[in-house]
């Protein structure tokens, strides 16, 4: 066990946990911030995935050892105060069917589109090849992105 | 789809509360009755306190709808959903079915929001908890609109006659000249009242007759037909909504089970002192296992492992050092099996429809199309795993908390596994991170009751993505032959079509090895071509491994065989495959099916209610080939396919375009479907369910297999167990709605079956490759 501070949605949280835990254990039950989910624990899936400094990162394999003097992002702080731009083409293109898996597209798409803000249909694919969804809402995310404006 | 005959659990079900206490007055007609509830009746039904003005309860029967199958043939239930307008003019409905990704938590309440001539945005949705009093919760079967829509509809129409006679006794004039309308209720002259200010005198009014109480017109629909957004859609972006996963009740544990590789198989020896040392773990046992065949509600038994957290728990349990007793399967080989099935297809079986003579059909035909086709296991793999949370509380009492697709089943699996009473047993529902069928199997909200029993402490219950891949209710395993003949003249003149494939029931009596009549009315026997001579023929198959329903059952395999079958006729017959279709399915009629088959299971509900009418799937194949293009040129390398089925009462036609690579990888660029559903009461969401249809049934199709060998389930997570992704996933997957106003039927099943057997077709069309085997290799052909 050792003490670890991490800088999350501009706020710093301690814990007390082993070095090895990852992120996400840490976040959903060290701090109670379940928006980020468990699908694989193995980063083959998506629904965990937050923001390590601005990075599209899969946080069942990141230990929160490694994450000091990182800022960390997860969904429940991407849109500050109100909907970041990514959330709210989420909500006019109807994406979500479950939900589930949403959070962890949206970190990633969110990633994606800071860095291009113009994705081609590729581009796209080769970022969000990562996330599954079961309930199968990719052409809705597809289109969502597209739409997004930053 | 459940079978609901393999619902062990549900035998002693009794409906503990008493509807007499509740009315106040009840209006009733055959099938629902809705009742003025007080408000302390209200409160103490739901729980919900604060309320005052208008409450409304409605009671239904269930008999011959799916319930009868729970071994209730004569239920009815106490008031089972509720309407309330409070003095603020919110209307609180109360949502008692489960969301896991249709949007039936908005839809159901949009009906009686549209009959109560409600204002949405005033509208507020109450999750009911699993209990009886609610009626039948279990959402599963593509069921919820079609039982619902009507008994809902009436509730609320009279919650709106109440507020428009309260108005007019206000007035003091005649009910005729008033009228609700958005959350108001005018007259004539041009006044109105708000339905915060009627609510109370609404409550004072009594109910009125049957007759009385009239349903909208279509044309004053205000939400019926058109799009509105899910209810809880900014909380599923911001990852507010709560999931099982997500639940956090005060001093809860984690806990995860080590169980045996081959299902429900005991311990033969346990060293558990290496996890005991793992920091944070703090209690590690052994939970009795329940040799298969263990039904659908029994845990499979293992080493528990509690811990002060998740890792902790996961790290406690990769310390644990087991040797494993072998089960009854422990010789399970997916593969042989398969083998075995295809021989047993191609004998003789036992004979569920026969008209004419197909021996002589056969003999004399001019050609026959003969092929076996195969599927495997695939594993339902929601998103979020199967969880739970429980307190097993120092009373005796529990609660629990979890994604559970029928929570009445939940509970009453706890109350049997722990021997004690369901009044005991308090079951809360979460949103669900996906179910396609797994989540009606309550076996693990079992085991987290166990646990937490146990040890006397709350505790959250995680299966990690290990444990669900290899200790799924997998999908059947199936292999069918169908053999088709052709006269000179190029009519088809007979249809033989043999089936096996381990039933649901097998997971929990070893004697049942053929399928019940409901899996045998899944695209089977229920084929509506004209053929004159015909024998359809099923084979027994024993389960070796945990089977349960998954979106759309038996429909899968059989949809795939009769379609591409089908294309295979059209091709010898050198007729485009569309016209083929229309031309089989013959002049419009209604099937008799239970003329051809006394036991033809109709989806629990009457043929001459929901009749088979071949004019309805007619129409989806001429508004699908008019939509896709069809008979368009296609690119070298590319193809386009169409089959048509109906399932879960809903008529689909689906055209799927490929494009297939040189060295045989599958690309989906356009979707179309065109779907007879009845009324589509929420467009969006229909179109949604077939869209994400398209995806699952391409997984199906494409991507998913489970494999056992010796035993042993080999895939093990999403590295090795393959889902559609985005780039695999149709690009664009068109719905076209047929315009309905006949009785809504199901959306959330029927977009995978036709979907597979038209991929294929296209697949032909574009490779010459006919598949027979999924999932589709095309580097094996």
């Amino acid at each position: 066990m050792a003490k670890y501070s991490l800088l999350i949605n501009g706020l710093t949280k301690e814990i007390d946990t082993p070095a090895d835990m990852p992120l996400l254990w840490a976040l959903r039950d060290e701090l109670g911030m379940c928006g980020t989910k468990y699908g694989c624990g193995i980063a083959q899936c998506g629904a965990c995935t937050v923001h390590i400094d601005g990075e599209a990162m899969r946080s069942c394999s990141i230990q929160v050892s490694s994450l000091t003097g990182k800022k960390i992002t997860t969904i429940e702080g991407l849109g500050g105060q109100g909907l970041h731009p990514v959330q709210k083409a989420w909500m006019d293109g109807d994406v979500p069917q479950c939900g589930y898996c949403q959070g962890g597209q949206i970190m990633t798409a969110a990633a994606l589109l800071a860095k291009n803000p113009h994705p081609t249909d590729d581009e796209i694919d080769a970022a969000m090849s990562g996330n599954i969804c079961r309930c199968g809402t990719y052409v809705r995310i597809r289109k969502a992105i597209k739409s997004v404006a930053i | 789809m459940k079978n609901n005959s393999k619902r062990n659990v549900g035998s002693k079900k009794a409906d503990r509360v008493t509807q007499q206490k509740n009315k106040l007055n009840q209006s009733t007609t055959e099938g629902s009755s809705v009742y003025a509830l007080d408000r302390r009746s209200f409160i103490k039904n739901t729980g919900i306190a604060g309320l005052g003005g208008l409450f409304l309860g409605i009671t239904y029967s269930c008999k011959d709808k799916a319930q009868t199958l729970a071994g209730n043939p004569t239920a009815v239930f106490s008031p089972n959903v509720y309407i309330n307008i409070a003095g603020t003019g919110i209307v609180t409905l109360i949502a008692h079915r489960q969301e896991m990704g249709t949007g039936i938590r908005t839809s159901l309440p949009l009906v009686m929001a549209d009959e109560l001539e409600a204002d949405w945005t005033k509208v507020k949705i109450v999750q009911a908890e699993g209990d009886v009093k609610y009626g039948d919760q279990n959402t599963d079967g593509s069921y919820s609109m079609r039982m619902f829509y009507p008994i809902l509809r009436k509730a609320a129409a009279t919650a709106r006659y109440l507020l428009e006679a309260a108005a007019a006794k206000e007035w003091n004039v005649p009910m005729a000249e008033c009228a609700a309308k958005n959350h108001e209720v005018n007259h004539t002259s041009g006044k109105s009242l708000t339905f915060a200010y009627l609510a109370d005198k609404a409550s004072m009014i009594p109910l009125p007759k049957e007759e009385d109480v009239k349903l909208k017109s279509d044309k004053d629909f205000r939400y019926i037909g058109k799009k509105t957004s899910i209810y809880d859609l900014e909380d599923l972006v911001t990852g507010k909504a709560l999931f099982g996963m997500d639940i956090q009740i005060p001093n809860a544990k984690i806990a995860v089970i080590k169980r045996n590789p081959e299902p429900g198989a005991g311990i033969k020896s346990a060293n558990l002192d290496k996890a005991k040392a793992i920091e944070g773990v703090s209690n590690v046992f052994v939970l009795k296992n329940n040799p298969f065949p263990m039904g659908h509600t029994k845990p499979l038994g293992g080493v528990v492992v509690v811990a002060k957290n998740t890792w902790a728990a996961i790290k406690g349990r990769d310390a644990l050092e087991i040797v494993w007793e072998k089960s009854r399967n422990a010789d399970y080989d997916s593969v042989a099996y398969g083998k075995e099935l295809l021989a047993k297809v191609n004998v003789k079986g036992k004979v569920l429809r026969a008209e004419g003579d197909i021996k002589k059909a056969l003999s004399s035909a001019a050609k026959v199309i003969k092929t076996d086709y195969q599927t495997s296991h695939v594993s339902h793999t929601p998103m979020e795993t199967p969880c739970a949370v429980v307190h097993a509380k120092a009373d005796g009492t529990i609660e629990a908390w979890a994604p559970v697709q029928d929570p009445q089943w939940a509970r009453r699996a706890i109350a049997e596994t722990l021997g004690i009473g369901e009044d005991k047993v308090k079951m809360n529902v979460t949103f669900l991170g996906g179910g396609f069928g797994r989540k009606s199997k309550p076996d693990f909200v079992a085991e987290a009751a166990l646990i937490s029993k146990e040890i006397g402490e709350p505790i959250k219950l995680l299966w990690t993505r290990e444990d669900d891949i290899q200790n799924d209710y997998y999908h059947y395993n199936s292999a069918q032959h169908i053999e088709a003949a052709l006269d000179a003249d190029q009519n088809l003149t007979g249809w033989l079509h043999r089936s096996t494939f381990p039933p649901i029931g097998g997971t929990g009596d070893l004697k049942k090895t053929l399928p019940d009549h409901a899996e045998m009315c899944m695209g089977l026997i229920d084929n509506p071509i004209v053929v004159p001579h015909v024998s359809v023929e099923i084979r027994e198959s024993a389960a070796k491994t945990r089977i349960g329903w998954l979106r759309s059952v038996a429909n899968i395999h059989h949809a795939f065989a009769v379609g591409s079958t089908l294309d295979q006729i059209a091709h010898h017959r050198g007729v485009d495959p569309a016209q083929n279709l229309l031309d089989l399915l013959g002049k419009d009629r209604n099937v008799d099916f239970k003329s051809l088959y006394t036991e033809f299971w109709n989806y629990n509900e009457k043929i001459e209610e929901f009749p088979w009418e071949t004019a309805r799937l007619r129409k989806t194949i001429e508004v699908v080939k008019e939509k896709s293009g069809w008979g368009k040129s296609m690119p070298s390398g590319s193809g386009i396919g169409i089959a048509a089925h109906r399932s879960f009462l809903t008529y689909v036609a689906c055209v799927v375009e490929v494009e297939v690579t040189a060295d045989g990888k599958i690309k989906i660029p356009m979707v179309h479907y065109a779907v007879d559903c009845g009324r589509a009461v929420n467009p969006d969401r229909v179109k949604s369910q077939f869209e994400g249809g398209a995806a699952f049934a391409a997984s199906f199709a494409l991507k998913s297999e489970i494999t056992f060998k010796n035993g042993h389930v080999e895939q093990t997570n999403f590295n090795n167990y393959h889902l559609a992704r985005i780039t695999d996933a149709p690009y664009l997957t068109e719905v076209h709605l047929i315009e309905s106003t006949e009785k809504p039927t199901g959306v959330g099943e029927p977009p995978v079956p036709p979907f597979i057997p038209a991929l294929c077709n296209a697949i032909f069309k574009a490779t010459g490759k006919r598949v027979t085997k999924l999932p589709i290799d095309l580097n094996s052909i």
